[in-house]
């Protein structure tokens, strides 16, 4: 039974999932509907869940001095503050909920995503500076797309002569957008066609109870 | 004709079932200027073509009505009225007068229904159009997803006869995958390091496929870290991930006959919020300075920031993801990375089990499949501009393969 049960939900649902897709008609075409709302539900009864999980976790830390235990009644601190606004302030424009929310976690969010041009810039120069031909090509192609991203590549191009009078005055342009519209695609659709077979693959061996891992690997 | 307008110019006069129109357009002011000019014709309908079709791959119940303007006529509203089985007319909305087209819901199956569309123009309401009438229906099958349900088809039948010939037994080659085969080397090197294996699912939900795909992967390197005895940390960003995580993780370690070393707390709640996920991941990676990194899910403007953390602390990283654009960032920082479907061939890949690796064999002979259709579809395309044959094979298979 307890592989039974979870196998022949597992099985259902699919199948719910799968007809919802396929057949208009009543009772599929809201079934999935259904499920989906389920999910919902207890995705939104889960948030408490985590939110237990949180503080248990910290005040454990706390409690058995573990590594780094200073930071968990900051983690506390600031769970609890937003907690407590929310709770009595309300969620509102202009309440001190949505002011803590304004100026701290939108610029931290900010902050964080920032970072990212920096990161970036540091993986291009390890990306690029591997000494095969594959990274020298990738340099070039990036090298190309960029400037036919700004106006100062056809610029640059225009100033060879003839050139801004000749059949492709936008030439930098119009290689960046074939190297993206035709190699940079066919790769995008190479990889999204493999993962959308991963998918059904998958799927069918959740379904059919092929694939049993997540039940601790009983049979 | 004029029978139907008189009806609904009595109906729009009505109070009951009036659906209210726009300021100075109700209906009982057009019904009240309609009858003070009932000396006058009424003036011609500035829509023409009008049409009433069961809607099509539907849970029935619905009939769409459409129609053309007729040029330089713009009608101040349309009024659509309706009568079932011939019975009473009733008018059921009030339109802009530019509209051109109108869904009818909440019909009752089998019944015919008529519609007529009378426009209001300056005042007076004009010769109805139509009567058109249309029957709802239910569609059993979705007319556009035939060919998506043809081709699941024949996938599944290709997949499910590869899984049937791995199970009695046929030797089956499956290529080498390296993200995967370091599996053990990366769990391993951790063991021996004295450092955490951090495995980090993804930022979506239990709703993705990626995410369970994931949390498949999670209980084969869950149950190396109970077999080496490292340790195993999975920071999430979703409630629900952080339960189904824990149980599998749980299942692993009790598979692994390792149940003393297993601790709910190693899977742990941190934030729903994107960034500050990132952020506390970060510090984890900083502070604990983990052996072995893995990255496996949906990943979306944090792969990067996460992937450079883990560079710089030096851990072994293995990435995987469907997500076309992130891809590039975790080949560039990672060790190894599993590109698109290969994230979905871990657990088999991992397990070994006959079974699993014929469904992977399956996936490869599925997508020989695809690419056989892509290169026929692209030559019939291409010889189609000039050989008609080929142009209607190369429409038939668009047709087939277009799904909605």
């Amino acid at each position: 039974m307890r592989t039974i049960l979870p196998l022949a939900i597992t099985f259902v649902t699919g199948m719910i999932m799968v007809l919802n897709f396929f057949v208009p008609h009543r009772p599929f075409n809201s079934m999935g509907n259904s499920l989906s709302d389920w999910y919902m539900i207890v995705a939104s009864a889960a948030i408490f869940l985590g939110a237990m999980n949180l503080l248990q976790v910290h005040f454990a830390r706390i409690r058995h001095r573990a590594r780094n235990w200073q930071y968990s009644p900051v983690a506390i601190g600031g769970f609890l503050l937003m907690l407590t606004a929310g709770l009595v302030t309300g969620v509102e424009e202009g309440r001190a909920f949505d002011f803590m929310f304004q100026n701290m976690v939108v610029p931290m969010g900010a902050t964080m995503f920032s970072l990212l041009a920096f990161f970036v810039a540091s993986a291009a120069f390890r990306a690029f500076r591997s000494s095969n031909w594959r990274a020298t090509l990738l340099l070039v192609s990036a090298f190309v797309v960029m400037l036919g991203r700004v106006p100062i590549g056809d610029l640059l191009w225009r100033l060879v002569p003839g050139a801004a009078s000749g059949a492709h005055p936008s030439l930098v342009t119009e290689i960046a957008e074939w190297i993206m519209q035709v190699p940079n695609m066919a790769g995008q659709r190479a990889v999204m066609i493999g993962a959308a077979l991963g998918v059904v693959a998958t799927s069918l061996r959740m379904i059919f109870g092929v694939e049993r891992s997540y039940l601790g690997g009983a049979d | 004709m004029r029978l139907f307008g008189l009806l609904a110019l009595a109906l729009a006069a009505g109070p009951a079932a009036q659906p209210a129109g726009p300021p100075g357009t109700g209906p009982v002011a057009y019904g009240q200027a309609a009858a003070d000019s009932m000396p006058s014709p009424p003036p011609a309908p500035s829509v023409t073509g009008l049409a009433a079709r069961d809607v099509r791959d539907d849970a029935g119940g619905a009939i769409e009505l459409s129609w053309e303007l007729v040029p330089g006529v713009t009608a101040d509203s349309l009024l659509v009225s309706r009568s079932a089985d011939g019975g009473t007319w009733e008018t059921v909305a009030f339109l802009p007068g530019a509209e051109v087209v109108f869904t009818d819901e909440g019909l009752e199956d089998g019944v015919e229904y008529s519609y007529t569309v009378t426009s209001l123009l300056g005042g007076a309401a004009s010769q109805p159009a139509g009567p058109v009438s249309a029957v709802p229906s239910a569609q059993w099958l979705h007319s556009k997803r035939t060919g998506m349900l043809i081709i699941l088809v024949l996938l599944s039948g290709v997949i499910f006869w590869f899984i049937d010939q791995g199970r009695k037994g046929r030797k089956l080659y499956i290529r080498e995958i390296a993200g995967l085969s370091a599996v053990d080397d990366a769990v391993g090197r951790a063991t021996e390091m004295g450092r955490s294996v951090l495995y980090i699912p993804g930022i979506m939900g239990m709703d993705d496929i990626q995410t369970i795909a994931s949390m498949i992967i999670l209980g084969r390197v869950a149950g190396k870290t109970a077999e080496y005895g490292a340790d195993l940390q999975v920071p999430v960003c979703n409630s629900v991930v952080m339960s189904v995580g824990q149980e599998i993780v749980k299942e692993a370690y009790l598979a692994a006959g390792r149940p003393d070393s297993y601790r709910r707390d190693n899977v742990f709640y941190l934030t729903d919020d994107q960034f500050g996920y990132a952020a506390g991941v970060d510090g984890i990676m900083v502070r604990q300075r983990p052996a072995a990194i893995f990255m496996l899910g949906t990943f979306y403007a944090e792969s990067l920031i996460l992937a450079e953390t883990g560079k710089s602390v030096g851990a072994i990283q293995i990435a995987g993801t469907a997500m076309p654009s992130q891809l590039p960032f975790f080949i560039a920082a990672c060790d190894y990375t599993l590109i698109g479907e290969e994230l979905f061939a871990a657990s088999a890949y991992l397990s070994r089990e006959p079974k699993l690796l014929g469904s992977l064999k399956g996936q490869d002979a599925a997508k020989l499949i695809i690419m056989l259709v892509i290169v026929v579809g692209v030559l019939a395309a291409s010889i189609g501009t000039w050989w008609a044959p080929a142009a209607s094979l190369a429409d038939f298979l668009r047709r087939i393969l277009h799904v909605e």
